[in-house]
């Protein structure tokens, strides 16, 4: 997977280098941005990961968010997701991580999608824009999404 | 010396942890030293995956011409606005509070209101960067499975939250992206 991301990017670096020298520069630098917006809380959750799996055991983390948590987990977790504001590429290690010490695939899949799609701490900035009758709309119904998402799991997975 | 500081600052969370981490080695040998082998192996795996994520992340973003995009979305725009607005927020880069003034400038452009909310689905969750990452990290099967839900369920809450509006409702929002721009 991670060489197919590789041979993908480079591909398409070559592909704008070709065609344009000073947008392929202004999409590194941006992509540079993007990454470094991130860094402090990357960092920081990157440290929290090992001090929490250095500590707690895969049995404890398995009773609160594996898959024998059922769906008092999978509230947990889509909860956990709606209040906290995690950058998806920051998402992605801890699910794993997590998933590689005992959490379940539907507790990590609530988790994964309300983060996405809910943000219960940006509802005002959205009501700004959207009214807050349609803020609150979207955010409930994604949240209820994310359960879905969560149930689907426990059927594919 | 200010920009040390400033970078002090935005690191002090992280410093903390560190400090932590290092204290817990002299306090609790074991666990701290088990501790910093995780946090190491976690990072060796975040930097061999990250690049080309953010790579394509700054490509799409520069390649993708949002101007002309946003021409196509209006009220008749039909199946072409809806694929418009979702590959126009699945080529974005950045969080989703980021979305909401990008939404506005929409909005003002005349897009129309159920594409907007594609637009924020898509953002939200089908960035084609992030999609690559999921697979990576979590399985292609776990990442196909969310990414074929997500375009369901982001049909399904555009739906929802259009028709729980009413017409002043909608004509409202047109107004306050007026206002907030």
């Amino acid at each position: 997977m991670t060489a197919i991301l590789y041979v993908f990017a480079l591909g398409a670096l070559l592909i704008s280098a070709m065609k344009s020298r000073e947008k392929t520069m202004l999409a590194l630098k941006k992509a540079w941005k993007a990454f470094e917006n991130i860094l402090p809380q990357l960092s920081s959750i990157l440290v929290i990961i090992g001090i929490a799996l250095a500590i707690l055991t895969p049995e404890q983390i398995s009773r609160l968010l594996g898959s024998g948590s059922g769906w008092g987990g999978v509230l947990l977790a889509a909860l956990i997701g709606a209040i906290t504001l995690v950058p998806s590429p920051v998402a992605f290690p801890l699910a794993a991580a997590l998933l590689a010490s005992g959490a379940g695939y539907m507790q990590l899949a609530a988790f994964i999608s309300s983060l996405m799609m809910v943000g219960i701490v940006t509802i005002p900035l959205e009501t700004n824009y959207f009214g807050r009758k349609a803020a609150l709309i979207r955010n409930l119904s994604a949240f209820i999404f994310s359960l879905v998402v969560a149930l689907a799991m426990g059927v594919f997975m | 010396m200010a920009r040390i500081k400033a970078t002090m600052k935005r690191y002090r969370f992280f410093i903390l942890l560190v400090t932590v981490n290092i204290v817990m080695v002299f306090v609790h040998p074991s666990l701290g030293i088990k501790s910093i082998g995780i946090t190491f192996k976690n990072i060796k795996e975040v930097l061999t995956i990250i690049p080309p994520v953010f790579i394509l992340l700054g490509l799409l973003d520069v390649w993708v011409e949002r101007e002309t995009m946003i021409r196509y979305m209006g009220e008749d725009s039909g199946i072409v606005g809806v694929l418009l607005a979702f590959f126009l927020g699945s080529a974005a880069a950045g969080p989703l509070y980021a979305a909401f003034p990008i939404a506005g400038v929409l909005l003002n452009k005349g897009s129309k209101l159920s594409n907007v909310f594609i637009f924020i689905g898509a953002w939200s969750t089908t960035k084609i960067p992030m999609l690559l990452l999921e697979a990576s990290y979590m399985g292609t099967k776990f990442a196909i499975i969310r990414l074929v839900l997500s375009l369901i369920g982001i049909a399904a809450i555009t739906y929802t939250t259009e028709r729980a509006l009413s017409k002043d409702e909608r004509d409202e929002i047109y107004r306050r992206a007026l206002v907030v721009e």
